[in-house]
């Protein structure tokens, strides 16, 4: 009986390793007629080349794909001690849509994925795209800009963002091919693309071989719009241009950290507008400030190319009235600095780049340029540091990127009114596990500030001001301010205060390499110890899996409905510009 | 001037073993070096790329004093680390997607040293050397350091 039994497990544990094969694009792929893709099939071990088939919808896989199968019997690059054999087909493409079934056998194993092909209408729905991504921008973001830029009386809001006015809407699902969770780079890369990938990725399904370069590739929107017409691509942003959000425009990469490569992706396909921060991978490594490992000097070679090169807001405002119609705008060595320190604190890293322009005047400068191309243009704006200041939970921060991400969205809007052949599309990546919850009032009773936050009635409104009336109000260290919580964080001092020497860094690395509470905000009046609820090795508050809440208007937004996700929403940017209308 | 600085460095070594790494003895301030902050490491700062000051330029060779934090260590016991001017979440070696700051000073000790907690401010000593320098054993360039270095608590 016992040996009865012990047989039953092996041959389930065998059957259960057999059909570990993988196939790449993976089971429900959605995959944009005519794009080029890689097709990858890892088998689990070392097969012979002759046990081997790869049918797609029972024909030869080279015959549909119309690219030669290669056949590789031990794959290098893969974990100590692991040997096994795959099968690439590079730049496949599929001209005609439909459902595709692809069947890979290798002796007695099969493994069999579907995916969906997809075609587009025939004539553009419109002729401009402005893609607005706030990076983590999640709901209590948009409720606290709310109210922190317009104010509430009696619990109507005293004005409304621009965002507010968006016709159309949808739940966005965020998760990765390998987990619920997620992060910026496969999230936009799924926006990007139309495939959703593993954290990190961008451009690529994650293979299970170690170089970050070599994985299956599919075709980002940069460069379907490049394959298939004259438009205009503009990507502005607050982070590095080689950050994940802006990276996925152009990138192929397993890992988001291959940024000195990643400018060599943007210069493939160079977008006629490229403004942000991050010139440090731009530089020759003999400069100072450089992080690239070579002598590559990218800023030569975008000029070589044509293009204008600005450093600051003057610059820029130069930039815009030349006629060179490209510009390169690298305004800051690393990430630019966020709302409150560049206009209001002056704090960061301000004094060392007194003079860079903002998300506002970054997309201003855009849509004049790329509106000058007569075949249309696809922008993406990115208000960076919603996550970037919501990581460090620095909600002040976070919320003045909220406002300046909204102003730019009016922009867009503006713009749309001129130009009504124009989609607008305004969305986070993922969200953070974020909540608004009341205020904090310093004139309430009690010594320890946990008694100050003011809950339920006891909330009240806040009472920032904004007398200049430009949106923001004219100091958030109020006496009666916002209360929002992260529900997720590493060891920290939870000051119950606007961090108004900087941006906040909440933990630090300790001897073990394990994260502790910076000790800089444990002399803070009122600043108590919070103990983690996160594994020690995190750093900073996480994203959540929460879904985002996507908002679209102009024509084919009304493609945005009930839940989604996010590779779905390529398709209806490949729609709107009818990427893949049928050939005959 | 030697002598001193073996003892100083022995004296570090005791109270580290002595005290669990928890307190860092003081450097005895006991020669004539410059004292040098972050702000005075760049004359000019751009996008374009970063221009060591004239005060660095001129200390070229000669013994230093600096303030900062203890980047987080590549590994456990090494002979060099890098010094930032506020403390540093990520390790700048470990992760591809840490993003060091700018102004960071390599420093480099005579000998391997098994490194504590990143929280203190801490002083090193030392030569400054200015000048690209790729360090043979890690690949690491760098532009700025202190070599022969000893440090303890600010």
């Amino acid at each position: 009986m016992r040996g009865l039994l012990a047989l039953l497990t092996a041959t389930t544990c065998c059957v259960s390793a057999a059909s570990a094969t993988t196939v790449y694009p993976l089971d429900r792929a959605t995959i944009l007629a005519r794009s080029p893709f890689d097709m990858k099939v890892e088998f689990d071990a070392v097969v012979k080349p002759d046990e081997v088939t790869v049918t797609v919808n029972g024909k030869p896989a080279e015959d549909v794909l119309g690219q030669d199968v290669e056949f590789v019997e031990k794959e290098e690059g893969l974990k100590d001690g692991v040997e096994a054999s795959a099968v690439l087909i590079r730049g496949a493409s599929i001209a005609t849509p439909g459902s595709y079934t692809v069947q890979a056998k290798a002796g007695g194993e099969t493994k069999s994925v579907t995916w969906n092909v997809y075609g587009t209408p025939a004539a553009p729905k419109a002729k401009n795209i402005i893609f607005f991504l706030g990076d983590g921008l999640s709901v209590a973001h948009r409720t606290a800009a709310r109210i922190m830029s317009k104010g509430m009386t009696e619990g109507k809001a005293n004005g409304r963002l621009n965002m507010d006015d968006l016709d159309h809407m949808a739940f966005i699902g965020t998760s990765s091919t390998g987990a619920i969770a997620t992060d910026s780079a496969n999230t936009m890369s799924a926006y990007m693309t139309g495939h959703k990938s593993a954290v990190n990725a961008l451009g690529v399904y994650a293979d299970r071989t170690k170089p970050s370069q070599d994985d299956p590739k599919v075709e980002t929107i940069g460069e379907a719009l490049r394959r298939t017409g004259g438009k205009s691509v503009g990507v502005v942003s607050t982070a590095e241009l080689e950050d994940a959000t802006p990276a996925a425009v152009v990138s192929h990469t397993r890992l988001r950290g291959d940024k000195a490569d990643i400018v060599g992706m943007f210069y493939d396909v160079k977008p006629e507008i490229l403004l942000g921060g991050g010139s440090a991978y731009f530089l020759p490594q003999a400069t100072n400030g450089s992080k690239r490992k070579d002598d590559k000097d990218y800023i030569q070679m975008f000029r070589d190319a044509g293009y204008t090169l600005a450093t600051d807001k003057s610059e820029l405002e130069q930039a815009n009235g030349t006629n060179s119609g490209k510009i390169l705008g690298l305004f800051h060595t690393g990430n630019m600095d966020v709302t409150l320190d560049r206009d209001f604190l002056h704090k960061g890293t301000v004094d060392k780049f007194p003079n860079q322009p903002g998300l506002v005047q970054m997309t201003q400068v855009a849509l004049d340029q790329l509106s000058k191309d007569e075949d249309g243009f696809f922008l993406m704006v990115e208000g960076a540091s919603i996550d970037k200041m919501s990581h460090p939970m620095d909600w002040d921060r976070a919320e003045f990127e909220t406002i300046e991400f909204d102003k730019a969205v009016g922009l867009g809007m503006d713009f749309a009114k001129t130009h009504p052949d124009t989609l607008i599309v305004v969305t986070g990546d993922h969200t953070h596990g974020v909540s608004l919850i009341g205020t904090v009032d310093d004139e309430k009773p009690g010594e320890e500030m946990r008694e100050k936050v003011g809950t339920y009635a006891e909330a009240g409104f806040p009472n920032y001001e904004d007398k200049d009336g430009d949106g923001y109000p004219d100091r958030v260290d109020v006496t009666r301010r916002l209360a929002m919580f992260a529900n997720n964080y590493p060891d920290y001092y939870e000051t119950f205060r606007p961090k108004m020497d900087g941006p906040f860094e909440p933990a630090v690395k300790g001897a073990d390499g394990t994260y502790v509470a910076n000790e800089q905000y444990k002399d803070v009046p009122g600043a108590v110890l919070r103990t983690g609820n996160l594994p020690k090795s995190a750093d900073s508050a996480v994203h959540a899996v929460d879904d985002v809440v996507l908002q679209a208007t102009g024509p084919g937004s009304e493609e945005f409905k009930g839940y989604m996700e996010q590779s779905d929403v390529y398709k209806v940017l490949a729609d709107v510009f009818a990427l893949a209308p049928a050939t005959n | 001037m030697l002598t001193n600085a073996v003892s100083r460095r022995r004296l570090l070594q005791g109270g580290l073993a002595g005290l669990v790494g928890l307190t860092l003895m003081p450097v005895r301030r006991a020669h004539a070096e410059t004292s040098l902050t972050f702000d005075e490491l760049y004359g000019k700062i751009s996008v374009l790329g970063l221009t060591f000051s004239d005060k660095v330029k001129g200390l070229d060779g000669q013994p230093v004093a600096m303030k900062g934090f203890m980047a987080p260590p590549l590994k456990a016991e090494s002979n060099f680390f890098v010094l930032t001017e506020i403390p540093m979440a990520l390790c700048p070696f470990c992760s591809t997607d840490a993003d060091w700051p700018d102004n960071i000073v390599v420093i480099y000790l005579d000998d391997a040293r098994t490194f504590e907690q990143a929280n203190a401010l801490i002083e090193v000593e030392g030569r400054l050397e200015v000048g690209s320098w790729r360090d043979p054993e890690t690949g690491f360039l760098s532009r700025l350091r202190i070599v022969d270095a000893s440090f303890g608590a600010a």
